[in-house]
This record gives C-alpha cells, structure tokens and sequence, in this order.
C-alpha cells in the first residue's frame, strides 16, 4: 500500500504509544523499587483528566485566554493527582510493606475500585466532553494529512517528559537514591538513605506522569468517564511488561512496540484484532525474552 | 357412599361444570381481551405499562357503550419474560377464550406462546417484541405488532444512504457487541440485497473504550468510503466523529438510535453537526400521545413507562377492527386489522400481510445547530 498510509498509521501508532509510555513509566517505576504492581495507577490517569477538566470549567467562566487556561488547569491537575498518588501509598501501601506481596496487590486493586466508583458517585456516570485546550498552530504544508496537531502535541510532551526523567534518574541525588533503592532496599537503607522518602518520590513522579497522560489523551479524544483509567491502565502495563518491567527504557520501547503493533494491525489487518496481535507479541516475547525487552532477568531465591 | 364422598363429588361435578359454561358463553357477555408479559420480575418494568394502556383504553370504550354493544373484559396474565412461563401463560388464555392478545412483551416469550395461540387463531398484538423472524417468517399468522423490528433501521439506513444520499461507496464499523454488530449487520444485509450500486469497502468492528480510534479513521480514509455507518452507542461514535473531524476528513456519519440522544451532541459539540441518525418516530407533537400521556398521569399519579404508547395504539387497533368486522371472528378481525387504519398516538396506523405495523417506525434524524432535526 501507500507509504502515506504506513506515515499516518505509523503516527497513530506512535500516539498511542506515546500515552502507554506515560502510564507505563508509573507502573515500571514503582515495581522497581517495591515490586508492587500499583493497579490503582489507571485511575490516577483518569484523575488527572477530571481534575483538569473541572479546573478548566471553572477557569472558562473566567474568559482567559485559552493558553493561560491550559497551563493553569494542567498545573493544578498534575498538583493535585501527584499527591493523590502520594496520598495512595501512604494509606493503601505503607501499612502494608511488610506483608506479604500478595497483599498489597489486593489491596491496590481494592484502591483502583474505590477511586473508579468514588469518581462515578462523587461526579457522574456519563460522558463528559473534555475541552479542546491545545492551542491551535498551523503545522506545515507537508505534514498536514499525516499527523494531526493533538498528536503531535503528544509526542513532544511525552519526549520532553522522558528526557527531564531521565536527567532526573540519572544525575540527581533522589536519582541515585532511586536506584539504590532499586537495587537493594535494605543495603540503601543501611547506606542511609530515606528509603520511605524515596517511594513517596517515586509515587509522585510516577502520577505526576500518568496525569499527564490523562489530560493529553482526554483533550484529544475530547470525551471522559470515570471508567477510562481502567483500560488504558491495562495496556500499560502489558506494555510495561513487555518491555521488562523495572526498567524505565523497557517501559518506553515496549509501549512503543504496544502502540505500533495496535496502529499496524488495525491498518493492515483488522481493528478487531489490533488487541489480539498486541497480545500475540506480548506472548512471543515473553516467550523467548521472559524478562522483557530491556528487563534484567531476576534470582529468585527458592 | 359416605357423607363426605357425595360432597366431594358434588364439589368437583360443579367445577367442572362451570368451567364448561365459561367455555359455552364466548358469543354473550363482556368481549375477553387479555395483556400478557412479564408484570413480575426482572423485566416487570417493560410489561406493566401495557396493562395500564389496556385499561385506561377499555375503560374508556366501556364508558362509551362498549363494542357491538358489549362491555370488554381486560384479563392480565404473567409470563416473567420466561419461554417456559409464557406457554403456561398462553394456554390459560385460552382456556378464558379470549379474543385477543395484548402482548407479550419478550422476543423470545413472545415466540413460545406464539406455538399456542397460532393453532387456537387467537390474534397477538405485541407492543414490543422487535425479533423479525416473528412476522417475516410468515409461522406466525395471528401476529401482528406496534414497534418496528429490529432490522427497520438497517433498512431505513440502506435506503437513506442509497437513496436520499445517493453514495457509492461506504465504510460500516461497529462495536461488536449485540445492539451495535446487529444494526451494522442489518444494514449491510440490507445494502448488499436492496442496492447493488452501493459498495461497502470495509467492514469493521472496533475496540470498545481504545485511547485512540486514528489507525481505524486512517483506514476509512485510505478505503475511500463516502461515508461511515456506525453501530454501536454514543461514546465511541462521538470519539469516531470527533477524530475524523480532527484529521479534516469530512466523511458522513450515519447511525442508529444508540446514537439519538443528546449526550451525544453534548460530548461531541461542533463536531456532532451534520451527523445523521434513524431514531423512532416523534410523536410527542401528537395530540393523542398527550391525551394519553394525561390520562395516565391523573389515574395512576406518574407518567407511563416503556412502551406505554405501543400497548395503547395496539389495543385501539383490535377494539377497532372488532368494531370494523361486525364479530369476533378472528378471522374478521384479522382483515379488519390488515385493511383499516386507526388513529393512535402513534400516528394512524394498519398492518401489512406479515403483521408488521405501517406508519410505524424509525425516521432519519440530522444534528442541525446543536439538536437533533427530523427528516422528512
């Protein structure tokens, strides 16, 4: 087929990759250091778009220009889900570190349920149009028809968030801790690092991201409900999966495979498919790589 | 022989005997229409406004004098919505000799009773069963119905595409599930046997609920399709609508009833203009529909519920083809459906051969400044 067509699916790809990445990054992060899978993540994906949205609401009202609007209600969002993040761990997790893994799993998904229902009682169970705040700049002749503006703002916003985590991991003190902390919590304690101080980071870093994801995707699907932190929460965490969850590359490439094996098999073969070949290439490769892309393989101890 | 055998066997000689009078009065006495569907249960709340509409229409013809000068007798039985209840519920009816059915209300209980009634040429007139083997297959020759059927809006969509819009080429997505797939389904069965000029170069389901809907759009686009046909609810669509818009593709958009409500303009916004719908006919302008909807709020204190109107239109429709053929005869009656139009509150209406209502039915609907605007 055309190559314009491989561009435009390989674009939409890459968006929804972008967003898997975002959510991915949460998931991957917090595994890493306390090997929880924090199911209630999703939800702070959903948060983050609500929160923005009743902020922006409120801000319309106001008649300011509609940049002004957007910086401030992501602002106030990400805020505000990133402690809701915090908040979570010190209620859901920390009473619980010393249990066994199995608990705190429970206890997250008892989380993420709470959180969906609290925003369906606490707002409402319909759909919800979500304003379109990105702001309108023509994008040049050649690549109109490809890659729409909304996309493109994903990508640069999911790039620069990236780049920032990175520099934050690798050259900052937290940083370090981080990876300490990662790598053997009792030794980095010993070591004398704050190693509750560290998982709150972690925590809000990890929101701090998903939030964003969710205020993107929602202002480019223009639509939310309190139920769509749930399936995108699971999308990125298989991507997280797959691309070896732990590790923060993994996360990326592996919602970057995710997303273009969806957008391809949408494209070239069947939407109705698009989640069964995704699922395929998870299983292929775990399979061959039962670490994932970029995972390090675990010693277990029997 | 003591005492008590003789009273015994007075007691069961006098019941049998009634029952055989009851059997022997059918040409004297008040005229037996029965309302049957499911008035307990999980679904009572589909069944029980058509034993309100059955009485506010009876008692509103007895007051009058009644039909061939006989009162009508309203009976109501019970089916739950259940197959196996609902044969129960049709071979007591007839064991009452009524002359006709109101009900029921299920497809699939609709169906079972249907076996019984066709042998014993009760007429059926069914406010809400919308199978459409139940008329097309032709099995069932007492049946008739006040609701379109379920294939109505695929045909009315192949037609308005076809036709009204006269495309070429079309795109049918749908959600997979049983609503959405079976409209999208419906209209291209009916596209493909109507309007072989009409092309339907994809059909495709699409993820329920996915962050990003661009790989399919991407797809209509790179198909060529003048227009998308959805089936499914509002939620994806106005994610669809909204995504094709954004990507400057200007695709028509057609789809059903899970479409025609208002929150679907309410989360779209803009991009919901010049979006086409089919949707059941609007007879709220119709005084009848207003009388009616009165008459209910001042007997039982609330508005009517589902299907209200349908059970009230089919029940003027056997009163006046009783009135029409002179008897009860069902197969006088039966004509008289088929060849005389009633006025209800929805619309004038009569029935075709297969027992399908005429006037009845779906009309195209298009967004047109924020609100959906009936075509005519």
């Amino acid at each position: 087929m055309n190559t314009e067509y491989f561009f435009r699916l390989f674009f939409s790809g890459l968006t929804r990759g972008s967003i898997y990445a975002l959510l991915a990054l949460g998931y991957t992060m917090v595994y890493g250091i306390i090997k929880l899978i924090n199911f209630a993540h999703g939800e702070i994906y959903m948060i983050g778009a609500f929160t923005a949205l009743i902020i922006a609401g409120a801000l319309t009202l106001t008649g300011m220009p509609a940049l002004a609007i957007l910086v401030l209600a992501s602002l106030v969002a990400l805020l505000y889900s990133s402690i809701y993040g915090f908040t979570i761990e010190k209620i859901a997790y920390k009473p619980l570190r010393k249990a066994p893994r199995l608990s705190v799993l429970i206890s997250a998904i008892g989380m993420s349920m709470f959180l969906q229902n609290y925003v369906l009682l606490a707002q409402t169970s319909n759909f919800l149009p979500f304003p379109q705040l990105l702001p309108d700049i023509t994008l040049p002749e050649s690549w109109q028809g490809i890659v729409t503006l909304p996309q493109f703002f994903i990508f640069v916003a999911t790039a620069i968030v990236m780049v920032i985590l990175t520099l934050l991991i690798k050259f900052t003190r937290m940083g370090k801790s981080m990876r300490a902390t990662s790598q053997d919590r009792t030794m980095a304690m010993l070591s004398g690092i704050n190693v509750n101080r560290v998982i709150s980071y972690t925590f809000l870093i990890g929101s701090f991201t998903a939030a964003l994801g969710g205020i993107l995707i929602s202002s480019y699907t223009g639509q939310i409900n309190y139920f769509i932190g749930f399936l995108a929460g699971i999308k990125a965490f298989v991507a997280a999966v797959l691309g070896g969850i732990g590790s923060i590359p993994g996360a990326v490439l592996g919602s970057m495979v995710l997303g273009m094996a969806e957008s391809y098999a949408a494209g070239y073969v069947s939407s109705v498919y698009e989640d069964v070949f995704a699922f395929i290439i998870l299983v292929l490769i775990l399979i061959f790589k039962p670490s994932g892309l970029l995972g390090k393989p675990e010693t277990q101890k029997v | 022989m003591g005492m008590r055998k003789i009273a015994v066997f007075l007691i069961t000689f006098a019941m049998v005997a009634s029952f055989a009078m009851a059997g022997g009065q059918a040409e004297e006495g008040p005229i037996k229409i029965a309302v049957a569907g499911a008035h307990s249960g999980d679904l009572a709340s589909y069944g029980l406004p058509s034993i309100n509409a059955a009485e506010l229409v009876i008692e509103k013809v007895n007051a009058e004098g009644g039909v061939l000068g006989r009162q009508i007798e309203l009976i109501a039985e019970d089916d739950q919505c259940k197959p196996e209840v609902a044969t129960n519920t049709a071979a007591k009816l007839v064991g009452e000799q009524v002359v006709a059915v109101i009900g029921h209300i299920c497809s699939g209980a609709t169906r079972a009773a249907l076996g019984i009634y066709t042998g014993e040429n009760i007429i059926t007139i069914s406010p809400s069963a919308t199978n459409p083997p139940l008329t097309q297959s032709g099995e069932f020759p007492t049946f008739f119905r006040t609701i379109a059927p379920d294939d109505a809006q695929g045909l009315l969509q192949a037609q308005f595409v076809a036709e009204e819009l006269g495309l070429k080429k079309v795109a049918i997505l749908h959600d997979g599930g049983d609503y959405g797939k079976g409209l999208a389904d419906f209209a291209k069965v009916a596209l493909e046997a109507n309007y072989p000029g009409v092309e339907v170069v994809l059909y495709e389901g699409v993820t329920v609920g996915a962050v990003d809907y661009s790989a399919i759009i991407n797809r209509v686009a790179n198909s060529g399709a003048e227009a998308v046909m959805w089936g499914g609810y509002h939620p994806e669509a106005s994610k669809l609508v909204s995504q094709m818009r954004t990507q400057g593709m200007d695709t028509l958009f057609i789809s059903g009833d899970g479409v025609k409500d208002q929150s679907f303009i309410d989360v779209a916004g803009a991009n919901a203009e010049g979006v086409y719908a089919s949707g059941p006919r609007d007879t709220s302008s119709n005084p009848m529909d207003a009388a009616a909807t009165a008459a209910h709020q001042a007997k039982y204190g609330e508005g009517p519920g589902p299907f209200f109107m349908n059970a009230y239109a089919a029940t003027l429709a056997v009163i006046n083809a009783i009135e029409a053929a002179g008897s009860t005869d069902p197969d006088a009656i039966m004509d008289a459906l088929r060849s005389e139009y009633v006025d209800t509150p929805l619309g004038s209406i009569s029935f075709d051969a297969k027992g399908d209502a005429i006037g009845v039915g779906f009309a195209v609907f298009q967004v047109q400044n924020g609100t959906y605007v009936e075509l005519q």
